[in-house]
């Protein structure tokens, strides 16, 4: 694939994407990254990936708890509020 | 509801907003608390002994800070302490792998082995449940240090910052981390593309 760049490397991109998602790239590799991906229809696909990722993360629900781990825990809610001096 | 309106119900004697609490975090404490102990078990209790204090001093809560944050700063004060006593070393590899075979890539450092499109994620504008259930996975099969910040930083939606200051790392080495954490989440959700296609 043709780069309009050839100061960065697709190898080198993907290892920038998280921090430029980041907000926390310096503004120079910032720039680099930016000018690669105007020429490089598979990292900008990478990028979008990257993106997702991390959108479905924030879609993550917690897991169901198991029964007996909530029984524990309210007992122990209800013998702490009682006695909170209990140790 | 809030955090804020549960723990207040909480505070009450309301043992339901109590258990909506636990519900919403006990699986993020027990998975940072497993960056500091030794095993599952051991991040358990750990877990607990943080919700019995919670129970216990619940009035401390100055509103400072969020109430999560709150939380996790408890549980990491005592994850802390009970991995130092078990004497356990917090490994933070500078060299552990990012997830990406290096073979992806030619001599010449470009795509050799493309990345395989996501196909049928978006719905209405948002992820479908069949790519947050992928992501799930595989955020639970990360090395402890990625798993811990990954769930802070992209489930919980903590800054960076407030990552590293719980954490005790550097932002920079926050960053890393992070950066290794969601390169192999990414990865592992475009193998299991990769194996529905074939």
């Amino acid at each position: 694939m043709m780069l309009s760049s050839p100061d960065l490397m697709c190898r080198e991109a993907v290892e920038l994407m998280s921090d430029y998602l980041e907000g926390s790239l310096s503004r120079r590799d910032r720039r680099r990254l930016e000018k690669h991906l105007a020429g490089c229809p598979l990292c900008t696909s990478y990028l979008e990936q990257m993106r997702l990722t991390i959108a479905a993360s924030g879609s993550v629900t917690p897991a169901d708890l198991e029964p007996e781990v909530l029984d524990d825990l309210v007992e122990l809610f209800h013998r702490y509020r009682e006695s909170p001096d209990d140790t | 509801m809030e955090d804020l309106e549960l723990l207040a119900q909480m505070l009450g004697g309301d043992e339901k907003a109590f258990t909506e609490l636990v519900a919403r975090y006990n699986s993020t404490l027990i998975r940072v608390a497993r960056y500091y102990v030794g095993s599952d078990a051991s991040a358990e209790d750990v877990a607990q002994e943080t919700w019995i204090a919670v129970i216990r001093g619940v009035s401390s809560f100055e509103g400072r800070s969020t109430f999560k944050t709150w939380l996790f700063h408890i549980l990491v004060n005592r994850a802390r302490s009970v991995g130092s006593r078990e004497h356990r070393m917090i490994a933070v590899d500078p060299n552990e792998s990012s997830g990406l075979a290096p073979s992806r890539f030619d001599q010449g450092g470009m795509w050799r082995e493309p990345p395989v499109p996501f196909t049928d994620v978006i719905e209405n504008g948002m992820v479908n449940q069949r790519i947050v259930q992928l992501v799930r996975e595989a955020i639970s099969l990360l090395p402890e240090p990625q798993q811990a910040v990954v769930t802070l930083r992209d489930v919980e939606g903590l800054s960076t910052k407030e990552v590293a200051d719980l954490l005790e790392l550097s932002e920079a080495n926050a960053r890393v981390i992070l950066h290794r954490g969601r390169t192999r989440v990414r990865a592992d959700v475009e193998s299991k593309m990769k194996e529905r296609e074939t």
